[in-house]
């Protein structure tokens, strides 16, 4: 092939590198007024009184809105497919406010030192009421967190507001208690794994203004341009139709952006004001009130049979939305769903849960989506499960893992595994790491020891009978062609991807492509890049839309060679009939000049099934006895993600969505004061891997070929980030002898841990 | 107050209030590549060239500009598209919003190192925070612009 499944650079690659302006604040309109927003100091409140006399009148304000301003119909900022599970549970400015840092009043002014001047001459009152932080004891609290009559939820899945849930669940095949009962080996832990932050370089922003319709032009930094627009429209309570969202390039999401988390602000002062507004996210504010990972405490239990066969899984999953909803009850479910069918042999299962409302910031979508989370608890639980066995982790998981055309219990998207190289993965996986030489550990001989841990992972590949891919394709005057996208390059290329697999199907250079993309007037629908969906489904629309428009090009090629389509042939420069031939040039040039046949495409694609990606993780850490410092040495990950379509572009995502995992295993744990205030609240005290921290990343690839994907691809966008954290957490475990079940894994962890256990069963004392 | 300075290889007379940012200067003032990402000198964006050495523009004051060469990646679009290059055959820039800090803290370090090794390399960037490429990428551009730049100098 020549362009799939090349090393191709990214169309854009030369404007990033030399800087030029095109993300949004670059592009917003010169005159916007700044917009910022007063934020509540305490956990749980009701704004009794506010006075914003003073603050309107400093000079250069042009307006303040509190919770008397704005529209009274509750909704959701989830970026998901309508309707939306998550539950209507916000207003744009609320009188109750639910966690420190929640809205209280929005202000508008010429410049930043007005806005700032302002916001420090509101006066407001507030009645503080008792803050709910305990996730154990959120259940049936008397202090209920959304007490409101109007609180809805569209698709119910068990959730309650007046006991403080959120959704509640449970599913099961089989028998497990009797299963678990007849296991030889079993074992019940608890694991706990934290909020992060997705920490994207780029922080939340966006700018509005009226066009001469007087509709409200929305410039976001957003993966989900279509979501933003239904979503602003239900916050506004106006038609979805009086709203337009743009996505220029954007700095990062990893799932931050499939929240509208600042959109609503600039919105209502445009709407209100007529005026061009911009809101640019400090990174305190990114920290304090934004969308983390959800904070997740998952207990598993696990059986085996005397031969190491996995006979019994079960996951209760202990989710944390914090004060509102957004993707709480999707994310949960992807905790079961993806950790458990990682063992095809299983007699019964059982996967329950409860997600909760707390007084901290509303959770949301982070790479992994739930099975970041799930994954490690699972992961942690066999190889605890294989260590009272005496087994080797890995060799438990041979036994185990999923296999082509085998079973994946308890995930429902689709009915077998349809592609799948996991054993190819862990074979190389345990090469590369020279597994067998290195498990369980060696003592350097220096007070620091060297430990290995093995994890496997799975995600899907969009949401099945969801999600939606659009393509529009379209031959130009010149022979070139356009191909508009509604999904969002957030600097993974899929604007690129999506190019190749054009190129491939239209047999034409990649120069002669030009991608556009977004903007709700002009793109085709698209779900917009989440779920891993984006080669998967919008490539599939891409590869028909492309089919259907050769068949064109062949009938207006035939009828200027006067003869019948299925008599010519098109090699992406002729339509020939063996003998007479016309160019591309010249067909696009008649389509353009008294033809009544468009020479354009537009596709959707949904796929009814989400065929998971596969991937193996090792790490090799070293631990300091005296310390508890865990140094990564070495990262092998090997990954089947179908045809990957960019293999560079592959092996970054793959090498990022490590980096990120090994920040969850080690490092990242957004934490909170006893009175709801986050304590690391910058880049200061919330610390993200650097260079100087991930020690060593390789990544192979075994490909299979999934035949429902676009020339055999599934996805690889969140898979990356599952494997670290429960094989890091392993290879500490037989470094030390420290089994962390709590992340991050700090030194201080290991270091207590060493000491409470001097050492009965350390392995390399 | 007044002061003036080089920006880019140009000679300028500015008037800017003494708490100005040179961060928000000089993006208001035709250099958009300066980028913002954190308010605590963590994560690198906003790095420019203050006479030939690295300084995060977030932290300086545009008045400590008296005087000085101030060189943004605007003034330096050739060597950008060189490096940059690298960059782009490995997939690094991924989102585009580090790498102008990044590409300007790269090229101080080309300045002061001449043949730095993968230690050193993750060393002197090690304030250039990435969260797209896992920074292998990077580190893998750099290694091979060098080669490429030995090979030219041994060519020459």
């Amino acid at each position: 092939m020549r362009y799939v499944n090349q090393p191709i650079r990214k169309t854009d690659a030369m404007s990033l590198v030399t800087g030029k302006p095109v993300y949004t604040d670059d592009i917003a309109p010169k005159d916007s007024l700044i917009v910022k927003v007063l934020r509540s100091p305490y956990a749980n409140a009701w704004v009794e009184d506010i006075k914003t006399g003073n603050a309107a009148r400093v000079s250069g304000i042009v307006c303040v809105l509190t919770y008397k301003d704005v529209p009274q119909r509750r909704f959701t900022l989830a970026g998901q497919t309508a309707p939306e599970m998550s539950p209507d549970d916000r207003l744009i400015l609320d009188r109750h406010v639910r966690f420190v840092g929640d809205a209280v009043a929005i202000v508008a002014g010429e410049t930043e030192a007005a806005v700032d001047k302002a916001l420090k001459r509101i006066k407001v009152e507030y009645r503080v009421e008792t803050p709910v932080f305990d996730i154990h004891k959120a259940k049936d609290n008397p202090i209920v967190i959304h007490p409101e009559d109007d609180w809805k939820l569209k698709i119910p899945l068990g959730g309650d507001n007046r006991r403080n849930l959120c959704a509640s669940n449970v599913e099961e095949k089989g028998n497990i208690e009797e299963v678990l009962a007849g296991c030889k080996y079993t074992v019940e832990h608890t694991y706990h794994t934290k909020a992060n932050q997705q920490t994207m370089m780029e922080t939340f922003r966006a700018a509005c203004y009226l066009d001469h319709f007087g509709r409200l032009n929305v410039i976001s930094s957003t993966q989900v341009p279509f979501h933003v627009r239904r979503i602003l429209g239900n916050a506004l309570d106006i038609p979805a139709s009086k709203v337009r969202v743009i996505k220029p390039r954007i700095g990062g999401g990893f799932g931050a952006k499939q929240t509208a988390v600042c959109e609503i602000y600039p919105a209502i002062v445009t709407w209100m004001t007529g005026r061009p507004s911009k809101i640019v996210y400090s990174r305190y504010e990114s920290q304090i009130c934004s969308s983390p990972r959800h904070e997740m405490e998952i207990t598993v239990r696990a059986g085996a049979d005397e031969n190491g066969i996995v006979k019994a899984i079960d996951v209760y999953t202990l989710s944390n939305t914090g004060a509102y909803g957004e993707h709480s009850s999707t994310t949960v479910g992807l905790t079961g769903h993806k950790s458990i069918a990682l063992y095809r042999n299983l007699d019964a299962y059982r996967f329950s849960f409860d997600v909760v409302y707390t007084n901290t910031q509303s959770a949301g979508a982070y790479r992994g989506y739930g099975a970041t989370q799930g994954i490690n608890a699972v992961e942690s639980a066999i190889n605890e499960l294989a260590h009272k066995m005496g087994m080797d982790p890995v060799r438990i998981r041979e036994l185990n893992m999923p296999i082509e055309g085998g079973p994946l219990p308890a995930y429902g998207d689709v009915p077998f595994a349809t592609s799948c190289t996991m054993d190819r993965c862990m074979a190389r996986a345990k090469k590369m790491m020279d597994w067998d030489a290195k498990y369980p550990c060696r003592d350097m001989g220096n007070g620091k020891v060297r430990g290995v841990g093995v994890a496997m992972a799975m995600q899907g590949s969009s949401i099945g009978g969801i999600d939606v891919g659009g393509a529009d394709i379209k031959l130009n005057e010149d022979g070139s062609y356009t191909l508009g996208l509604g999904c969002t390059d957030m600097g993974t290329g899929c604007d690129t991807i999506l190019a190749q697999i054009a190129a491939e199907c239209l047999e034409t250079p990649m120069n002669n492509i030009a991608v556009f993309g977004v903007d709700t007037d002009i793109s085709p629908y698209d779900s917009g890049s989440y779920a891993s969906a984006t080669t998967y489904t919008t490539g599939t629309a891409v590869m028909q839309a492309c089919e259907s428009m050769r068949e064109k090009i062949c009938a207006l090629g035939a009828s200027m060679l006067e003869t019948e389509p299925d008599q010519v042939m098109f090699d992406g420069a002729f339509v020939s009939d063996g003998e007479k031939k016309v160019s591309l040039q010249e067909i696009a040039l008649k389509g353009t000049c008294g033809c009544s046949q468009e020479l354009q495409v537009v596709r959707s694609y949904s796929s009814p099934i989400s065929p998971p990606p596969f991937m193996v993780g090792m790490a090799e850490v070293e631990v300091d006895k005296e310390t508890g410092t865990v140094e990564m040495l070495d990262f092998v990950a090997v990954v089947d993600c179908g045809t990957p379509i960019n293999p560079n572009l592959a092996r970054v995502q793959t090498e990022g969505g490590v980096a990120q995992g090994i920040g969850m295993a080690l490092f990242e744990d957004v934490q909170y004061s006893e009175n709801g205030k986050m304590r690391n609240n910058s880049f200061m005290q919330y610390k993200i891997p650097s260079r100087m921290d991930i020690g060593k990343i390789r990544v192979e690839f075994e490909s299979s070929y999934e035949p429902s994907g676009p020339f055999g691809a599934k996805s690889i966008g969140e898979l990356v980030i599952d494997t670290p954290c429960p094989a890091i957490a392993e290879a500490v475990y037989n470094a030390t002898g420290v089994r962390v079940r709590e992340l991050p894994i700090t030194p201080e962890k290991v270091a207590m841990g060493i000491l409470a256990d001097q050492s009965e069963n350390s392995l390399c004392r | 107050m007044n002061i003036s300075f080089w920006l880019n290889g140009v000679y300028r007379h500015e008037e800017v209030n003494p708490d100005m940012l040179l961060l928000d200067f000089l993006r208001e003032n035709g250099c958009p590549s300066v980028k913002r990402g954190c308010e605590t000198a963590n994560c690198g964006l906003c790095t420019v060239l203050m006479d030939g050495k690295p300084i995060l523009s977030c932290s300086t004051l545009a008045a400590r500009a008296e005087g000085k060469k101030i060189v943004t990646l605007e003034g330096l679009q050739r060597e950008a598209k060189e490096f940059g290059s690298f960059m782009a055959n490995e997939g690094a820039e991924q989102c585009g919003f580090c790498n102008p800090g990044f590409i300007m803290n790269v090229f101080a370090m080309l300045q002061e190192l001449k043949d730095p090794t993968e230690e050193e390399i993750k060393e002197y960037l090690a304030g250039n925070l990435c969260r797209c490429s896992g920074f292998v990428s990077q580190t893998r551009s750099i290694q091979k612009f060098l080669k490429y730049k030995k090979a030219q100098e041994g060519g020459e």
